[in-house]
């Protein structure tokens, strides 16, 4: 079981949470110029690295908001959680 | 190749069983072939086996980091069916049901395929609208396929709770008679036994570290025993596919989730064919071994651990007590992970890609074992063709920029 910092309401267990995915995903400032490849980029390719993985969580069942953790995918193990909008392009 | 037969086993046993020759060479990697696959689960295993037996390409090498069937092939609960909803897919699957129904004697290795039938369980108005839908989907395009309801279903499996207070009441299911399950490592060992007979090289024990690509064209792979030369290359590494197509510079529509499974102490005999539900979202069937096989969902996060967290285990366990009480006091005997390849369409990629000679096979994320003769084909035709097989056309890597997804998340209730 994950023990995942909420910067909101501290370390709770991981079914407190929902995941959201990758993070640092910015919808693109000038939709019109994309290319279908540059959109098929954005909606599905992901990094998916092996390693560290910079992630949405949502503290869903606490205070509901969303902030960054920084991961292991191998290991697991939790580097740190983050607030959103103090790490711009970081999202 | 010696071909096992019954009088090979009386033979063997009276020797003590001392002289069976190994099932597969261990191959030394040589410095060029037509064809390399990289990964040496079933399906990667399958692709080398048709390219040598089908398209008579027999210079061709497996390359495996680790030992055969251990990724995904070896850690899968098994179960093998072919009523998906859309078209492109069950079509696809149905061609690898119909290789499974040939395959022991194709390969003379038992792969122990029992078509038991697969029942896949309704629990609200919802669910049997959906499961209608599939039924009729599915007939249309020649697959069997039929809807029963929850009396015929507990006259089936009488240790099934039908009963109409239980939290998510069981209304009906699909059944497909002609689905059920195989034995994993068999297929493995199958696969790997009869491509090495027809002159394919299977090389464990070696990792690709990187993929040479010279003027937009492969020219062979990086290795942990050297560079091995190439004019084709085949990636088939299921949960590791984006870190080996990133080696070529791809980016990939897939994300990478650990997916559990779980067996119990073995019990007499109890269930006799293999029962899912989406909706409490749990599957079980009995290995010949007495065990139940039992799995469920992904574990939510990205994960390439080939482990995954309790609150999962604990969900598994819930659904199967719903739907069979009398295995609340049953104890588990092992549990495991495996990494799973998922795509946004949960539809597998099957295709060439921007570099010339370089081919995917990747995104069958938590029910690509069914496919896995099935796969082999149509990638073997695609790689020796240049040209995917009408089969697996709609499973470009493609279909993610021109919109033409095949969605079958839902659809197919559970994902095995
Ligand atoms: C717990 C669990 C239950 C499942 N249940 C079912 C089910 O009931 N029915 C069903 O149809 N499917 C099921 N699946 C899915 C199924 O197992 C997979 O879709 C299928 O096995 C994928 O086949 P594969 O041969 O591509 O994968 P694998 O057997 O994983 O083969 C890929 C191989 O590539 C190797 N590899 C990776 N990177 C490299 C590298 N750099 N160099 C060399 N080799 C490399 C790996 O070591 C591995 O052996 C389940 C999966 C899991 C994990
Ligand atoms: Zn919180």
């Amino acid at each position: 079981m994950l023990l995942i910092e909420c910067p909101w309401c501290g370390e709770r267990a991981e079914t407190e949470f929902s995941y959201g995915g990758e993070a640092g995903i910015e919808r693109p400032a000038e939709p019109d110029t994309l290319t279908d490849a540059e959109w098929a980029d954005y909606l599905f390719c992901r990094s998916n690295p092996r390693g560290p993985h910079k992630e949405l969580w949502n503290h869903a069942q606490g205070c509901r908001r969303w902030f960054g953790v920084e991961r292991d995918t191998v290991t697991y193990r939790i580097e740190r959680s983050y607030l959103l909008h103090e790490s711009q392009g970081d999202m | 190749m010696k071909r096992y037969s019954a009088l090979g086993l009386l033979r063997n046993a009276l020797s003590h069983n001392r002289n069976w020759p190994e099932a597969w060479r261990s191959a030394e990697p040589k410095k060029h072939y037509d064809a390399i696959i990289v990964g040496g689960g079933g399906h990667g295993l399958a692709t080398a086996y048709y390219l040598a037996k089908v398209h008579g390409m027999r210079n061709v090498a497996v390359l495996e980091k680790g030992w055969i069937g251990g990724g995904n092939t070896g850690r899968n609960t098994t179960i093998v069916r072919s009523n998906y909803l859309w078209t492109e897919a069950s079509l696809l699957y149905e061609k690898s049901i119909q290789l499974w129904e040939g395959l022991s004697q194709d390969l003379n290795y038992n792969v122990m395929f029992s078509q038991r039938g697969v029942y896949n369980i309704g629990h609200s108005l919802q669910d049997m609208r959906d499961i209608e839908r599939r039924v009729n989907a599915n007939r249309l395009v020649g697959i069997d396929a039929e809807v029963v309801d929850a009396a015929q279903i507990k006259k089936a499996i009488p240790h099934i709770n039908t009963s109409a207070t239980a939290r998510y009441p069981i209304l009906g299911a699909s059944l497909q008679r002609r689905a059920g399950v195989a034995r994993h490592d068999a297929v493995a060992w199958g696969f790997a036994r009869a491509a090495d007979a027809l002159g394919v090289d299977i090389i464990e024990q070696c990792e690709v570290t990187g993929i040479d690509v010279e003027g937009g064209k492969v020219v062979g792979v990086q290795s942990s025993r050297g560079r091995i030369g190439a004019d084709k290359i085949g990636v088939v590494v299921a949960g590791n596919a984006s870190v080996v197509a990133a080696m070529a510079g791809l980016r990939l529509p897939i994300e990478s989730h650990p997916l559990q499974a779980f067996v119990s102490e073995p019990l007499k005999p109890v269930l006799d064919t293999v029962v899912m539900s989406g909706a409490v979202h749990g599957y079980i069937s009995q290995s010949d071994k007495g065990e139940l096989v039992i799995g469920a969902g992904i574990d939510a996060y990205n994960g390439y651990g080939q482990r995954g967290s309790f609150p999962t285990i604990e969900h598994t366990m819930q659904a199967i007590i719903e739907l069979f009480p009398i295995f609340s006091r049953v104890r588990m005997l092992r549990l495991w992970g495996g990494i799973v390849d998922v795509c946004p369409d949960a539809c597998p990629i099957l295709s060439k890609t921007p570099i010339d000679g370089l081919f995917l096979n990747c995104g069958w994320g938590t029910g690509g074992f069914k496919a896995t003769p099935g796969s082999g084909w149509v990638f073997a035709h695609t790689i020796a063709n240049d040209e995917p097989h009408e089969l697996n056309a709609p499973f470009s890597l493609e279909r993610f920029t021109s919109g033409a997804l095949i969605d079958e998340h839902g659809a197919a209730a559970v994902a095995h």
